[in-house]
């Protein structure tokens, strides 16, 4: 195979959301065949410039991805699986890009706030940043606003974003952008906020940047943001 | 003839009746054909009951009648010989039905033979305190039936994935169909913009031929038809209570001898013609059909048949049919156990709305019966698209709604995907999912989506705080009346309007 060949195969196996060997793809009967990780790792043995695989096996491949979205074709278990292919591959080959002098799209720290468990939306949103190109520093869920704050101060992350569930722990989001105040960090980061009792008013009212109503929105907020 | 069929919903059947209470109902049907028995108003249904073994005898009416007692053993043997096997043959062989008494698989389709149509159109107002605010409504407008508007009728249920046979929904009344032609009309009215199996009542005796020809040119021949019977029959010999109607009777002597396929329908109604009480409104109509079921058998063994039944209740305020309440699910749910108990396929009823027009309570009262008696396991469940103010309106937008409603009903009642391989995989992705970064089972979703096992949202639904349903169904369906009507090749139609008299000259233009 040769090096257009393997990216080609990349890109077509990020639009399938196959992941590894063993995984189904949007289409059927592709079982056992090498998936994004498994090709990813090839292209690298093979010399092939991570950055080159980044652009034309990853990127193309999502823009297909989110075209098919928009034309109702794929639903979010299927841009979720492009996306977390994306990811993984990320995981991959950053060592490369970073040796390459290449950087990401900016780092993006996420977590859910304190005393809230709820974490389904805050992993969509980081496999779908993730796959955008972002380096997502995921907390986890029920993270303190102090660790929250520690981890913007340590890697100088220009991007946080906050996820609660709750009423009663979404409160927690303002705690967060007054202790960045308090620190001296607010101006250095962007704070974008969801989770379903979450609106813009809200938003507003702590002062963050942005409120996102899902993981998409959150896409367009941070392309509007670094535009 | 292929053995392809539309895959219809098997589901286990939920029952209301007891083994033992089954048993008496069909000991109380015996009792009531022993005494007081029937009242037969045909002459020669009369002779043949006497010729196996009912007591007969001429009662003194107005018009010539003749009381009929049965003994138990002369129904029971006749039922016995109506087979458990029926086929309802289509134009589109993939779009047959097989309707087995002993397999609980559910087919829905349309019905009745209403005189009025609903026209829907969406019209803007203006909130007259805040001009800004605009919102749309429908407005209705009734219109007689036309064999135009039953072509349209057969042509929007075509497109409607979840009807599974066509029983003509509308009466036609254009100022040209008389008597005379209204069966040849009709039945050519659904045959050519349909593609589904086509049932109906037949008009007058006379035409049975004609339709059947019409029938036979379509299908290539007499033995065709007979393999693939794309046409059926309903007949409702009984006037409840007990009485056989002497020209029905004379329409069920033909349609059997034709070797067609034929409902048998009774249709009581609770506090009038029959008790209100379930046990006494079941005990009746079962009686009656079982008498029904008995003279197909009686004329030609083996005859194909369905045990068709429509108890409903009176309302008391009014005595009107009254079919979006409780008691016309216990009668129905019944009827389809004593169907299952004689081995005879049942033509059931659901989705008849009480309400004039789409909205709230059309919806109530139609998924409240179309959900019960999808699960009672009838095999032909009649009436469910379309059909308002009791049975006296066909509403097109109405059955688009029906067919959404349907749909998720089919798919509720799947049979569940629970098996040693499905588990194994099951268990295998919950170990994947627990294994990975995110613990988040969407990727694993998309088997199941693609493989058409995940329902979708509501068709109709408005994205915002407004109800648009009605708004949203009639854009479909102008975008379903938008697709081609499967129309009958040219020389077949050429071939029927030579060889069948009577038929309309606007029907063959309307091509």
């Amino acid at each position: 195979m040769n090096q257009d060949e393997l990216t080609s195969k990349i890109a077509f196996n990020v639009i399938q959301g196959r992941l590894e060997a063993e995984d189904e793809g949007y289409h059927e009967g592709l079982e056992g065949q090498p998936g994004v990780t498994e090709l990813v790792q090839q292209a690298l043995e093979e010399g092939l410039n991570p950055k080159t695989i980044v652009l034309e096996g990853l990127t193309a491949a999502m823009d297909v991805v989110g075209e098919k979205f928009e034309r109702g074709e794929y639903l979010i278990p299927d841009m979720l699986a492009s996306a977390e292919c994306v990811g993984a591959a990320m995981d991959i080959l950053t060592p490369y890009l970073l040796e390459a002098g290449v950087e990401s799209k900016g780092k993006f720290v996420i977590a859910t706030v304190a005393g809230d468990l709820h974490d389904i939306g805050k992993n969509i949103v980081s496999i779908m940043l993730k796959g955008g190109g972002y380096e997502v520093i995921d907390l986890g869920a029920d993270v303190s606003t102090e660790q929250i704050v520690e981890a913007i101060e340590e890697h100088q992350a220009p991007f946080l974003g906050l996820s609660a569930l709750l009423t009663t722990t979404m409160r927690a989001m303002g705690d967060v952008v007054d202790k960045l105040k308090e620190r001296g960090l607010r101006d250095r980061v962007k704070v974008l906020i969801g989770g379903a009792p979450t609106s813009i008013e809200f938003a507003n009212q702590i002062e963050a940047d942005a409120h996102c109503r899902d993981a998409f929105d959150a896409m367009d907020v941070l392309k509007a943001m670094t535009a | 003839m292929s053995e392809e069929y539309r895959k219809g919903t098997p589901v286990k059947p939920y029952e209301r009746l007891s083994r033992e209470q089954v048993m008496w109902i069909d000991d109380a049907s015996m009792q009531i054909l022993a005494d007081p028995g029937i009242w037969c108003y045909n002459r020669r249904a009369a002779e043949l009951f006497k010729a196996h073994g009912a007591t007969v005898w001429e009662e003194s009416d107005s018009h010539p009648c003749w009381r009929v007692t049965f003994p138990s053993g002369l129904i029971k043997e006749a039922v016995m010989k109506a087979p458990s096997q029926i086929v309802l043959g289509a134009r589109n062989p993939e779009n047959r039905l097989l309707l087995d008494a002993d397999v609980p698989r559910v087919y829905f389709g349309s019905g009745s033979e209403a005189n009025i149509w609903i026209e829907t159109e969406m019209a803007e107002f203006v909130a007259m305190d805040e001009p800004d605010t605009k919102v749309k409504l429908p407005r209705f407008k009734e219109i007689r039936g036309t064999s135009t508007l039953l072509c349209r009728a057969a042509r929007l249920c075509e497109h409607l994935e979840h009807l599974d046979f066509f029983i003509r929904p509308l009466n036609i009344q254009d100022p040209e169909v008389t008597p005379d032609n209204h069966d040849v009309n009709k039945f050519f009215a659904s045959l050519n913009n349909i593609t589904k199996h086509v049932q109906a009542g037949l008009t007058k005796l006379e035409r049975l031929e004609d339709v059947i020809h019409m029938a036979e040119i379509i299908e290539g021949g007499a033995e065709a038809l007979r393999q693939n019977p794309i046409i059926s029959f309903i007949a409702c010999v009984f006037k409840s209570p007990l009485q056989v109607v002497d020209e029905t009777a004379e329409k069920v002597f033909a349609i059997v001898e034709a070797g067609l396929p034929l409902v048998i329908s009774s249709s009581p109604q609770g506090g009038s013609s029959a008790p209100i009480e379930e046990a006494g409104m079941v005990a009746q109509i079962n009686a009656e059909i079982l008498v029904g079921i008995t003279f197909t058998q009686l004329i030609r063994e083996g005859a194909p048949v369905l045990y068709g039944s429509v108890p409903v209740r009176a309302r008391l305020d009014d005595l009107h049919d009254l079919y979006g309440c409780p008691e016309f699910n216990q009668y129905n749910i019944d009827c389809v156990q004593m169907a299952r108990f004689y081995s005879v396929p049942c033509y059931s009823t659901a989705g008849v709305g009480d309400a004039k027009v789409p909205g709230m309570q059309a919806t109530f009262e139609k998924l409240f019966t179309h959900l019960y008696m999808a699960m009672s396991g009838a095999q032909y469940i009649h009436y469910a698209f379309g059909l308002l103010d009791r049975t006296n309106s066909f509403c097109p937008l109405q059955a688009v709604l029906d067919n959404e409603q349907i749909g998720k009903i089919k798919h509720c009642l799947r049979e569940p995907k629970v098996d040693p391989s499905t588990i194994e995989d099951m268990v295998k992705i919950v170990k994947k999912v627990m294994g990975s970064p995110y613990r988040l089972y969407a990727r694993h979703a998309r088997k199941a989506m693609h493989a058409g096992d995940v329902s979708s949202p509501y068709h109709f639904e408005a994205k915002g705080l407004e109800d648009k349903v009605l708004e949203n169904a009639l854009a479909y369906m102008k975008q379903l009346e938008a697709r081609p009507a499967p129309l009958l090749d040219r020389t077949i139609v050429d071939q029927i309007y030579d060889e069948v008299p009577g038929l309309l000259p606007d029907l063959k233009r309307a091509r």
